[in-house]
């Protein structure tokens, strides 16, 4: 039971963690119809940042609290700096070019990110400045850390003021009505290069707490940690309906929740040991070694795949995605 | 095309593209070895391209995943022939149950997946791949199947009664080395796959793709057996990508997981979309120049660099790949129905207001 409360909580930190990406994404879906596959480059950015300017200020001695404060938003000017630049430069040219036209450049402004990233901070798994002191509390035979407890109270501020926004303020109604038609939320006086400028800015925005927020649970980051973080957050959008805000969170959840769980279990549940009653030589094997597991820990990042591709077929239109008609 | 072959002009334009591409590896292979393969490699890309484009450029179904094929391919030759498993058939035995198997791949993936739409297909697609990739990476317990990370390695190249393609012969005197033989043999190939994806277009099922590309209610509505039909698409084109995978495991000599990654797969489409989706000249085009440029800027910016500064101020491999995202992003911006588009691309480019 404790490994099933561990898995869980864990789970719901990495979920946090992809749900506040996916947003993200879907935002960015929901109003221009671009799988923007450089997202998870500019969550991979903030980390950087972030890391960087910690690892300046760290030694100078201020409190540790306002180093992070001070880190997150200079991760923020920069990430939102480069979706801004990114939108304006690679995607606005071709807001009415064929639908893969934009795919490609997407994919192309993912390289430049990554490498650019890799220019300035080397090829190396770089060490993320833990300097908040990480506390562990037992929860009933589980731990969970302050880091972990910061991480999914943050997310659940920052989906909060997300929904707020979208739901209850001009800019959000401009937002939605873009989503739904640009062409006549144009007609009505929507701003639509604004309101899209605006949706990328929002979406980098979370990038950059993501970043801080994956940066300070693993303890690592890379310059390609973007791509697999960005794919399972792109997952997730998926999974809850792309276009979809609270989809976007649940889709995040459920695939943190079934990761965690999925790699606690699997080398448990695929142990041949407990076959072994069946066949002597299978017997003769586990005795030797305890356990033949057939698929291990490492099957983790399937579990992602599959989930979603087994919700797809159940559900193509996504968790919580209306079923629309087909859009000529 | 049928339309030139009467004039002899176009059969002698023809004839001297033909003799030009069959004497290349002469060429190449004096300014070294290393350039005929790059050259293989390049036709490889080709084949998959083209296997691809039958997906996405035809049907218009976008698949992030199509490596997977190729991985299959690779995989099925590597176990059937190299000391892993004793196995030793030989390649034209193992290249159509590579092909037989990426197709059934296709259609397993493809049954339950063809009613998603879009970008919903995309991401299936890629999950799919990925799959595919870390199983190959995993599968080396609790049964030793593909020996994990570390690759398959001493794969067995093509025999052909006398003809062995890793030796080196000398036939009145002229030097034909193994990477020359593999040229000739994907030239063939590209070939036959040219011919029929030429003529797969110009079908009654070629037809029936670009209806469902351009709306699938309409195309059902027209009889089209929709289902079928798209999964003849996933099918044929993941056979291409099988027998690529096949010929790359025998050129290569070794195969692990790392050249199955998804950006291999992103790619390829990249491949298909900056050439020009559909169509075929554009396709090979876009195959041709994105796996041959940076091998070209491989080996011109480290010399330039050297020449400028000295020394090598930024290491090549990542101005490659930075001059490459650069030229991703510009290509799309001048050319977005890429460089070589087909007429109907042109014309919605020209009018966008008109689609959406």
């Amino acid at each position: 039971m404790d490994i099933f409360l561990q898995q869980l909580i864990n789970g719901i930190t990495l979920g946090s963690v992809y749900a506040v990406v996916a947003l993200g994404y879907t935002m960015v879906y929901g109003i221009i119809q671009l799988i923007n596959f450089a997202h998870g480059e500019v969550v991979m950015i903030g980390a950087m940042v972030a890391l960087t300017v910690i690892g300046l200020l760290a030694p100078l001695g201020f409190p540790p609290m306002l180093v992070v404060l001070i880190g997150t938003l200079c991760a923020m000017l920069v990430c939102v700096a480069t979706a801004w630049s990114m939108e304006k430069l690679a995607y606005r040219p071709l807001r009415h070019a064929p639908r893969l036209a934009p795919l490609i450049t997407a994919i192309g402004v993912s390289i430049i990110l990554q490498h650019v990233a890799m220019l300035v901070w080397s090829r190396n798994v770089l060490a993320f400045p833990q300097i908040i002191h990480t506390v562990s509390y037992s929860v009933g035979g589980a731990q969970i850390t302050n880091i972990q407890i910061a991480i999914v109270l943050l997310s659940v501020v920052l989906m909060a003021s997300l929904s707020l926004l979208v739901y209850r303020t001009r800019l959000g109604t401009a937002m939605r009505a873009t989503a739904q038609n640009a062409h006549v939320a144009a007609l009505m006086g929507v701003d639509v290069d604004r309101v899209i400028s605006m949706t990328f800015l929002i979406g980098a925005f979370l990038a950059a707490m993501a970043g801080v927020m994956v940066g300070s649970y693993y303890g690592v980051a890379q310059y390609t940690m973007g791509s697999m973080l960005g794919l399972k957050a792109f997952s997730a959008a998926v999974l809850g309906g792309i276009g979809h805000l609270p989809g976007a969170m649940l889709g995040g959840l459920v695939l943190g929740v079934v990761e965690a769980l999925g790699a606690g279990y699997i080398g448990e549940l695929t142990d041949l040991c407990h076959l072994q009653a069946l066949s002597e030589r299978l017997a003769e094997r586990c005795a030797a070694d305890g356990h033949l597991v057939l698929f291990g820990s490492n099957y983790q990042d399937v579990f992602a795949f599959i989930v979603l591709i087994v919700v797809l077929i159940v559900r193509p239109q996504g968790l919580l995605g209306e079923r629309t008609g087909e859009r000529a | 095309m049928t339309s030139h072959a009467t004039n002899p002009r176009a059969w002698l334009g023809l004839l001297l593209i033909a003799v030009a591409l069959i004497a290349l590896p002469f060429a190449l292979s004096m300014a070294g070895t290393a350039w005929v393969r790059i050259a293989n490699l390049a036709l490889l890309y080709v084949l998959l391209a083209l296997g691809l484009n039958i997906v996405v450029g035809f049907a218009g179904l976008l698949d992030l995943g199509y490596i997977a094929f190729y991985a299959v391919g690779a995989y099925v030759y590597a176990l059937l022939a190299s000391p892993h498993f004793g196995l030793h058939l030989p390649f034209w035995i193992i290249l159509p149950i590579g092909a037989l198997l990426a197709a059934l791949c296709g259609v397993v993936l493809g049954t339950p997946t063809l009613k998603l739409r879009g970008d919903y297909l995309a991401i299936v697609t890629l999950g799919f791949g990925e799959i595919i990739r870390i199983v190959l990476n995993n599968l080396s317990q609790p049964i030793n199947l593909t020996n994990g990370p570390q690759g398959l390695a001493r794969i067995d190249a093509f025999q052909l009664g006398p003809v062995h393609f890793a030796k080196r012969d000398v036939i009145f005197g002229i030097e034909i080395t193994g990477p020359m033989k593999y040229y000739w043999l994907l030239l063939l190939l590209l070939m036959a796959t040219l011919v029929l994806v030429v003529r797969l277009q110009n079908s009654r099922i070629g037809r029936a793709w670009e209806a469902i590309r351009e709306d699938e209610i309409a195309a059902r509505a027209m009889g089209i057996h929709t289902t079928a039909i798209k999964l003849l698409a996933f099918a044929i084109g993941a056979s291409i990508g099988g027998l690529a995978g096949g010929v790359f495991a025998a050129v290569q000599g070794f195969v692990s997981p790392e050249s199955f990654v998804l950006v291999e797969s992103v790619m390829v489409v990249a491949m298909v979309v900056l050439g020009g989706m559909g169509n075929i000249p554009g396709v090979v085009f876009g195959a041709l120049l994105l796996a041959l440029v940076p091998e070209l800027l491989r080996y011109s910016v480290e010399p330039l660099q050297q020449w400028m500064f000295g020394r090598a101020v930024v290491a090549p491999e990542v101005l490659r790949m930075l001059i490459f995202g650069f030229a991703l992003v510009l290509v799309m911006r001048w050319r977005p129905a890429g460089l070589i588009p087909t007429l109907i691309r042109t014309r919605m480019v020209a009018q966008p207001s008109s689609t959406k």
